[in-house]
């Protein structure tokens, strides 16, 4: 069926395209500042240290084990940011979660075990309730933040102050060791980078294939042309925090399993890391806007970052400090793209 | 010639009585490019003192991107600028105003949560020796300039508890105040009733007898014959003409604008009328509206008329399920449905295309694919979740081809469409649901002459399909042209329904404002 309202030919678009153009993956660049900043590693290692920083798998290894657990979290942030929200709780509830994950992972001989009749469990136990004390944090922030309509900021800060008191109140701060080997053997040799890119890779495709991950964009980029255009905005926003305090859960136990204990002070700062992979990644915090894969890369640059100075023997301090400013570089530059495209 | 000190020039410009110069602003062989768009292309322009220039053309046609220009917004790539005879350059809108240009902008730019006062002088608020901000010294001079104005508001009262008509009077006020001798007017009339227009109109009569320019960009026509002195029109980046607005027809005006003939301007169809698809009865929203009642049948277009402010858009909100109804019931195909979200009115075959584009239509980030299915997925279009990209892009593309939607392709972000085909892309949104019913909230708003018309006969065809249409429309011809019968609101209450062939614009007015 045409539209035709004249006889005439239609005039010519003056948004007809001057100039055939490619569009790149806004991954591209921020892939190329990480691998600039491998080289720049690479050459001053040579200059100071007299080694290579990447040909040392050991030291790339531990990096990425690292950066593996912020990563996990990290898969659930860039969601919330996405949709124009954000989690403060993630690390709290890392800490959270690690103590109820350790208090069912003890082993059947551990003196002084937390529930001393639920020792020596299979470790589908412990890894089940910290998973699930994960999600429920995550449903209640999303109900908080869908149902009574707080900003999402002051939610899971008080989500993040709770969680750590959880976390501190469980064993009055005592840490819990002897825990069993079959729990132990999921934070073990590869797997916590297995499993950091096995959930980035699952939320990719969601982000970008699936009716969850178009309405995430949509609820970030416009909530009620979200809402008007049918979308239940409110079930969503509760589903997506439930993600993230699913993968914080999920971080919760790889930690555990990986440091063979669990201490209540774990995670602390890990929110603030995870965001800060995120942003470096290219995921605006006006929401509507960011890719799974840039979070990906922004966790790696982090960890660049520390394995790198720790590499140059940087003092710790210094480290910090060129950490916030590379952080900060990353949303300036993101600035300075998005001004220049909406200028066009 | 003695040298003119510049207090002495300014004493000269006040009194609009400047010898010389006969064009306030000269806009020679401008030209701008945007990646993948010549917007403007060798476009010459020129400004009298004390008279209105009006520039018509459609959305895209570079109206927009030449007073940007003008405003100091954007950086020509070439082209010459004079002003009262001076070449000047001008690098921001800051600068721009220093020499005496100002802009009012289609989307206000005022700060909700300060005074109108504030907004007015904000960066020049008169200030004691401490540095503290005189409230009384700028209460005073607010006072004065809508005395000059005429506009009857309190400099006290806070900017998000005004009107959007109340909004553009502060927004010129603000522009006078810079004591500009240049002011750019954007569509200021395209969210204004009538009497508000009215209003706008004395003011700017005002500015005009005090020897200001005004440039008038507008898609309305018989504006452009009650205020304007010139036009010029534009399409494609290109100027095409200029006219004393005495010297020509509103169709010789179209055929420069569109480069061709529009047959018709609102192409009615009396197409056969079905049975009732949508009954309301009693509808109420606490506080907005109370007892509405109509039936809306296959086929029929029922027009929404009456004043801003007066319920016409809380009625589809609430038929739509935006603000769920307090009272009354909705019967869709003689079964009652209780609308308590878009959801569920979406379901039983309602579509609903939203008054205001950028709050509650566009998602601006996203490209225009991503804008077009989102209503879609909600009902199928997914297995499992992963949505059936080839089959929705298929759609897509036959939406963009019905609607000639102007894009290179899909994969753009609507940001960068203009604002008819942005619009487009909304209606193509709620298209591919195949709706039963259609309510329209202001589907012409801000939009070319061209588009406007596509629009129009789209809706015809539509009707003639069967679909049911409410359409909410300030624009009485539009409502007459369209409407099967026209149901009639006043601040909250319905005033009457009219039959097309008892309606005009008088007996409609005559229910708007009872």
């Amino acid at each position: 069926m045409a539209t035709d309202i004249s006889s005439a030919s239609p005039p010519a678009s003056a948004e007809t395209p001057v100039a055939g153009r490619r569009r790149l993956p806004p991954e591209l660049s921020i892939l190329g500042v990480m691998i600039g900043m491998m080289l720049l590693f690479e050459a001053l290692g040579w200059i100071f240290v007299g080694q290579s920083f990447i040909a040392n798998p050991l030291r790339l290894k531990i990096m990425i084990l690292q950066e593996s657990e912020i990563g996990i979290i990290a898969v659930g942030v860039t969601q919330t940011i996405i949709m124009a929200g954000i989690d403060l709780s993630s690390g709290s509830v890392v800490g959270m979660t690690a103590m109820i994950a350790a208090s069912l992972a003890q082993a059947a001989d551990a003196p002084h075990a937390v529930y001393p009749g639920l020792t020596g469990l299979n470790p589908i136990f412990p890894v089940a309730a910290g998973l699930l004390c994960g999600l429920a944090v995550g449903v209640v922030n999303g109900w908080l933040i869908a149902y009574t309509k707080i900003p999402p900021f002051i939610a899971t800060l008080g989500m993040m102050v709770s969680a750590r008191g959880v976390a501190d109140w469980y064993t009055n701060g005592q840490p819990i060791g002897n825990l069993t080997d079959s729990f132990a053997d999921i934070g073990a040799g590869w797997w916590p980078v297995i499993i950091f890119l096995g959930v980035a890779f699952i939320f990719h495709i969601a982000l970008r294939y699936t009716r969850y991950g178009k309405f995430t964009y949509a609820i970030g980029a416009n909530p009620l042309a979200a809402r008007v255009s049918g979308i239940n905005v409110e079930r969503h926003i509760v589903l997506v925090y439930m993600f993230a305090g699913l993968l914080s859960g999920l971080c919760g136990v790889v930690h555990t399993a990986r440091a063979i204990s669990g201490q209540a002070g774990v995670g602390m700062g890990f929110e603030l890391d995870a965001i800060a992979a995120a942003v470096i990644g290219g995921t605006s915090l006006s929401g509507g806007v960011g890719r799974m894969t840039g979070t990906v890369i922004g966790a790696v640059i982090l960890g660049i970052l520390t394995s790198g100075f720790t590499f140059l023997n940087v003092d710790a301090h210094y480290q910090e400090i060129i950490k916030g400013g590379v952080i900060i570089a990353a949303v300036v530059a993101d600035q300075y793209r998005q001004r220049r495209r909406k200028s066009v | 010639m003695a040298t003119i000190t510049p207090s002495t020039a300014e004493i000269v410009r006040r009194s609009g009585a400047v010898p010389g110069a006969d064009y306030l602003l000269e806009v020679e062989g401008v030209r701008k490019a945007f990646p993948g768009v010549l917007a403007l292309d060798d476009v010459s322009f020129r400004l009298k003192r004390g008279h209105v220039h009006a520039l018509m053309g459609e959305n895209g046609a570079g109206k927009s991107t030449l007073m940007k220009i003008i405003a100091g917004v954007y950086t020509p790539d070439a082209g010459s600028f004079r002003l009262k005879g001076q070449e000047i350059r001008l690098t921001s809108p800051l600068d721009a105003l220093r020499y005496g240009i100002a802009m009012i902008h289609q989307e206000l730019n005022l700060m909700n949560f300060m005074t109108v006062a504030e907004n007015i002088w904000i960066r020049r608020e008169p200030l004691n020796a401490f540095g503290f901000v005189r409230h009384d010294e700028m209460r005073r001079r607010t006072l004065a300039l809508f005395e000059q104005l005429d506009i009857p508001l309190d400099p006290e009262s806070e900017i998000r508890d005004l009107s959007v008509a109340n909004r553009q009077m502060v927004e010129i006020a603000k522009a006078v105040s810079y004591d500009s001798d240049v002011l750019i007017m954007d569509e200021p009339t395209s969210a204004l009733t009538e009497r508000e227009v009215g209003h706008l109109f004395k003011i700017i009569r005002t500015l005009k007898s005090q020897g200001k320019g005004i440039i008038y960009i507008t898609h309305k026509m018989n504006e452009l014959f009650e205020i304007a002195d010139e036009v010029s029109v534009f399409r494609d980046g290109k100027f095409v003409g200029e006219h004393a607005a005495a010297d020509v027809t509103r169709d010789d005006i179209i055929r420069e604008m569109v480069g061709r003939e529009i047959t018709q301007m609102f192409p009615k169809e009396i197409v056969p009328i079905g049975e009732t698809v949508l009954s309301v009865r009693d509808l109420s929203l606490a506080g907005k509206f109370h007892g509405v009642s109509f039936d809306l049948r296959k086929g029929e277009i029922l027009g929404l008329a009456g004043l801003v402010g007066s319920g016409r858009s809380n009625v589809a909100e609430t038929l739509f399920g935006v603000t769920p109804a307090t009272a009354g019931t909705i019967l869709v195909d003689g079964r009652e449905l209780a609308v308590r979200n878009p959801g569920t009115a979406m379901t039983a075959g309602m579509a609903f295309l939203t008054e205001d584009r950028k709050e509650t239509g566009c998602f601006l980030l996203l490209d225009i694919m991503a804008n077009m299915q989102i209503a879609l997925l909600r009902g199928g279009y997914a297995t499992a979740g992963f949505v059936r990209e080839r089959e929705i892009q298929t759609l897509c593309l036959q939406q963009k081809a019905r609607l000639r939607i102007r894009t290179p392709d899909l994969e753009e972000p609507i940001i960068n469409l203009s604002g008819g085909n942005q619009q487009k892309v909304l209606i193509a949104r709620w298209l591919m649901l195949r709706p039963k019913i259609l309510i329209l909230d202001e589907p012409t708003r801000g939009i070319d002459v061209g588009a406007k018309a596509e629009i129009h006969k789209l809706i015809t065809e539509l009707a003639g399909q069967g679909v049911a249409v409410l359409m909410i429309s300030s624009e009485l011809p539009e409502v007459l042209g369209m409407s099967d019968r026209i149901l009639v609101m006043h601040e909250g209450r319905m005033t009457g329904i009219v039959d097309r062939k008892d309606a005009n614009q008088v007996a409609i007015m005559d229910l708007a404002s009872q």
